[in-house]
């Protein structure tokens, strides 16, 4: 089981395990009754009633303003980082080592454009248009995960992001199956369920290679080492430089710090890379028996902010390609929408005749 | 930059025969037709139906939650509609 294991709740184990209790959580607490049953003349006591009782605030609700412009940015940039986060992937489709590993990736690439659609469906729930997300990503008024931004050198590649970028990713993901916005809580439990296979694959590949030959096993480590740090800063700047995450978590839109979550995620992956045989690329990586937890190097926080601006290795490329992508599209929304269009005068004539 | 704008349709997907069609999501399409397929590969990935609705958004009338209040009070007073009101006398079977 490669799931991360949240101490202190009783899980069947492992990630499904923790989806899984997450939407059984979900059930119950929608029959549990409150002290309000109904919306009186104080929308603002109902909303922080519903959020306190662990129940779900859904589209039509009244909201905070400040709620439902935090959680557009939050839902549009995480559909942002599924769309974009094709293209590392999507890179090594052609060169695929084998049919079987190319004919798992196209799999795992096309989730990820479905992970996509669940979110910008979800994030239109509060009243954003498609298209104006669609344009605030290609104007670059809207960000998407930093991770994105560095290239897939080699095939281990796809390895180490399945392993930790997704790993990372599942790890933020799974307590976001608790988000107290009904419709983002009900897209990531979609999505987590997808993503532990993406988790697993992507193990797989580097377990392939670690135990391959001499250079199959260089090529995974190479890629653990350039991957680690990158995959740490996911988790976003320390909890002291954290500007959101307060509110956030008393909205119940985030359940943990971004220091708590990156624990986490170191925690699980050490027992996993020792199984793998490579080495995280940490040499400050050891016990803690007194915190009960792993002592490790945090990441380079300059560089996850010039990522962020702009200035990655790939972050040129990345957009340079999404607006390409979009505009070579062009011709196909327009067919599909002439031909629609055709067809609905031609059932109206129908009707009419 | 063309601007499309695509309906928006509500997707329900029976999970296997004999349980009811359920909402998964919605999806943008120009047309019914490319919305049913757009769903299926969308939602149905993993064998997660049987069958597919798509319905226009549009289409779709919701009470709204604000007006909950009065629109579902006429079900709440009526408590003799489940049969757990009815008390039944000792011995009787079959009732």
């Amino acid at each position: 089981m490669y799931g991360n294991d949240f101490p202190g709740e009783d899980a069947p184990g492992g990630l499904l395990g923790e989806v899984e209790a997450a939407e059984a959580a979900l059930r119950a607490a929608a029959e549990r009754g409150r002290a309000a049953a109904e919306p009186g003349s104080d929308l603002a006591a109902y909303f922080a009633e519903v959020v306190d009782a662990d129940q779900k605030i859904e589209p039509r609700d009244w909201m905070p303003e400040a709620y439902r412009r935090t959680l557009i940015r939050q839902i549009a940039q995480h559909a942002h980082s599924e769309i974009i986060g094709m293209q590392p992937e999507g890179n090594w489709i052609s060169r695929a080592p084998s049919l079987k590993r190319k004919a798992i990736l196209l799999a795992k690439v096309q989730d990820e454009a479905g992970h996509g659609l669940y979110l910008y469906a979800a994030a239109e729930t509060l009243g954003v248009s498609r298209d104006e997300l669609v344009d605030l990503l290609l104007d670059g008024r809207q960000k998407y995960s930093s991770i994105f931004n560095y290239p897939t050198l080699s095939w281990a590649d796809v390895g180490a992001i399945g392993w930790l970028v997704d790993g990372a990713a599942i790890v933020n993901q799974v307590p976001l199956c608790r988000c107290s916005y009904g419709p983002y809580a009900r897209a990531m439990i979609r999505v987590c369920k997808e993503e532990s296979f993406h988790q697993r694959q992507g193990y797989e590949i580097l377990h392939t290679l670690a135990h391959g030959t001499a250079a199959q096993k260089a090529m995974a480590q190479d890629s653990v080492d350039r991957w680690w740090y990158p995959s740490l800063a996911m988790f976003g700047p320390p909890d002291g430089d954290s500007t959101h995450s307060a509110q956030s978590m008393a909205w119940k839109i985030k359940r943990f710090s971004n220091d708590e979550l990156r624990q986490r995620f170191v925690d699980m992956c050490v027992g996993q890379a020792e199984a793998l045989g490579l080495r995280l690329p940490d040499p400050e990586l050891r016990w803690n028996d007194e915190r009960q937890a792993y002592d490790f190097t945090q990441p380079d926080y300059d560089e996850l902010m010039r990522v962020i601006k702009g200035n990655g290795p790939c972050n040129r490329q990345r957009m340079e390609h999404r607006r390409r992508a979009h505009s070579e599209g062009a011709w196909v929304r327009e067919a599909a929408a002439a031909y629609a269009a055709k067809r609905a005068v031609k059932e109206k004539e129908k009707v009419a005749a | 930059m063309s601007r499309q704008h695509t309906p928006l349709w509500e997707v329900f997907v029976r999970a296997r025969r004999g349980l009811a069609h359920t909402h998964v999501g919605s999806l943008h399409a120009p047309d019914a037709e490319l919305a049913l397929r757009n769903a299926r590969d969308l939602y149905t990935r993993r064998q997660e139906g049987v069958s597919i609705w798509v319905v226009p958004a549009s289409a779709i009338t919701a009470s709204s939650p604000d007006e909950k209040d009065a629109f579902f009070d006429p079900a709440a007073d009526k408590v003799y509609r489940h049969p757990t009101f009815y008390e039944v006398p000792d011995g009787v079977a079959h009732l």
